[in-house]
């Protein structure tokens, strides 16, 4: 993994969050911010890169225990200082996460649950009224992505080669498959669902938006100003929709997904 | 013989096994008798469009068994994952199979009917030949979970023998009672992966006892991780089941919990490895 891949997260957070006091009471493997986008109260999180990290396994901006934990606790005091209030803050989830954390003690400590405890505060935070937008920026990987992001109402991504969302590396996958590599890329070459690249992931209906940027490692203003309006509208989206992910359905190469749906619905 | 001894020897051979039961079988069981219904049964052919691609061949429930019936006379669903399909690894199908079916249970709650929902997994998590959109389904599980618990306590159960890995992991993380018996393996990442991540020093995949001292059922019991450890005795497993529902919500979701894992974790000597028992006692004692 190259250094550059690894900062983007980071880059994005510093450009998006410029205004916002990062808040200090927080693993440093998260940044976390208050500001607002266009009048908007929003909160960025992210998880980066922590060379200091107590857990060994988790310095590279993998997603382990302290992340887990500690992104339910950011989550979860947004939801709890909102509580009364109309405008709920939207949450906004910058993601370049390679991967959950590997490692005997994150096993051993019940990363599974950490995990859990950030899905649970970024879905409820979604169905109290909070809008939640990912944008996603570099890698967006399995269990990491699961924590950091795919609760979102809305799942933008930049149109980049280093943008990747997939359930497992390919070595792994291979390994566990008891396949080759390029066995494995070239089965990832005709099933979507299988594949690597960002465009394959886009014929599977999740993304709400694709977004072309001139630099996504060193943005610009002009990069910044159309992420920014693509965040913006996501959020103008999602006030006039359902709290729930029902947004996702409807590719034809999801389409198994939609009938399983309706024909439970007929039968239960 | 002491009436009492006689009575666990008779307990003992009338003892049913609930592990060696397939999904369907085990749906079955823990329903109340007679009240089994199967949605999406194996003659509605919903197989995964993505396996015969790949030349595996499918199974006509694509190893996910979805029935509706009561519990305690109340309406219930009971998802089973069936291990011995390919794992019990979650495509396209099986996938919106569960989440179809706890969106269902948590629209009953919002409209006044209280379903509940029981889920027997036995799972590795996401089905690698239908990676992403297996992915895409397990968030769409976690997110009917985590919706679903607010109003009725969701149960997850993990018997054995494969255990619940992955993605699926964090969903039994977001139950409202997890169980787990002696066979039960529960953990995010299977060994062979991080092996191949971590390396062999890290985490050796052919040390079984090793892998069994921390993540096994009987350690996630002692650790706190899960609710209850239960005997390999499907009626015992039936009683449990019940306990669980009738308990209501519990006074607090582990998975809320951040404030007493952080305060735990911050008193864990990360430069150490970590241990069965340096897991039970960092855990063990006040839980709230």
């Amino acid at each position: 993994m190259s250094t550059a891949t690894v900062q983007r997260g980071l880059r994005w957070f510093q450009l998006l969050a410029a205004k916002g006091e990062v808040q200090r009471d927080l693993p440093d493997s998260l940044r976390v911010a208050d500001t607002t986008l266009m009048g908007q109260r929003v909160r960025y999180l992210a998880v980066v890169p922590d060379s200091n990290n107590r857990f060994p396994r988790a310095r590279n901006g993998e997603v382990g225990l302290l992340e887990g934990w500690g992104l339910a606790k950011a989550i979860d005091q947004a939801l709890e200082q909102d509580r009364e209030r109309e405008d709920k803050r939207a949450l906004i989830a910058i993601v370049d996460v390679p991967s959950q954390a590997y490692g005997r003690r994150e096993e051993a400590l019940g990363i599974h649950q950490a995990l859990a405890g950030a899905v649970d505060a970024y879905a409820r935070a979604r169905l109290a009224g909070h809008s939640v937008i990912s944008l996603l920026v570099g890698k967006a990987m399995s269990g990491a992505f699961l924590a950091h992001g795919y609760q979102a109402n809305r799942l933008i991504a930049l149109r980049d080669p280093a943008v990747m969302v997939h359930a497992m590396g390919k070595e792994s996958a291979a390994r566990v498959t008891l396949r080759s590599v390029e066995e494995l890329e070239a089965l990832a070459a005709t099933v979507p669902p299988m594949a690597y690249d960002l465009e394959s992931y886009e014929s599977l209906g999740l993304l709400w938006e694709t977004l072309s940027v001139a630099d996504a490692l060193n943005p610009g203003a002009e990069d910044l100003l159309r992420v920014e309006d693509c965040l913006s509208s996501a959020l103008t989206d999602i006030a006039n929709g359902p709290v729930d992910l029902r947004s996702r359905l409807g590719a034809q190469n999801r389409a198994a997904s939609s009938k399983v749906r309706e024909l439970l619905r007929a039968q239960w | 013989m002491s009436d009492a001894n006689a009575e666990k020897i008779n307990r003992l051979l009338q003892q049913r096994s609930f592990i060696e039961l397939g999904a369907r079988q085990r749906a079955r069981a823990l329903l109340d008798a007679g009240s089994f219904r199967e949605l999406l049964d194996p003659f509605a052919r919903m197989t995964s469009p993505w396996l015969p691609k790949q030349g595996i061949v499918v199974q006509a429930d694509d190893g996910v068994v979805v029935a509706k019936g009561t519990i305690d006379s109340q309406p219930a669903v009971v998802v089973a994952i069936e291990g011995a399909f390919q794992g019990g690894s979650l495509g396209e199908v099986g996938g919106a199979k569960i989440a179809g079916a706890l969106e269902l249970a948590a629209e009953d709650n919002r409209n006044g009917i209280a379903t509940r929902a029981l889920l027997l997994l036995e799972t590795g998590g996401v089905r690698l030949q239908e990676a992403n959109l297996g992915l895409a389904a397990i968030a769409e599980i976690q997110s009917a979970i985590v919706e679903l618990q607010q109003y009725q306590p969701v149960i997850g159960l993990v018997a054995g023998p494969v255990g619940c890995f992955g993605g699926m992991s964090i969903a039994a993380g977001l139950c409202s009672y997890l169980l787990v018996t002696q066979e039960a393996r529960l953990g995010l990442n299977g060994p062979q992966v991080i092996e191949q991540e971590a390396g062999v020093d890290e985490y050796d995949s052919r040390d079984r006892p090793f892998i069994w001292s921390l993540t096994g059922g009987e350690q996630r019991y002692a650790s706190g991780l899960v609710d209850g450890y239960l005997a390999d005795d499907l009626e015992l497993i039936g009683e449990q089941i019940r306990r669980f529902f009738q308990q209501g919500l519990p006074a607090e979701q582990r998975s809320h919990r951040h404030a007493w894992f952080l305060e735990r974790l911050q008193k864990f000597d990360g430069s150490v490895q970590a241990d069965a028992a340096s897991v039970r006692s960092l855990y063990q004692g006040e839980q709230l």
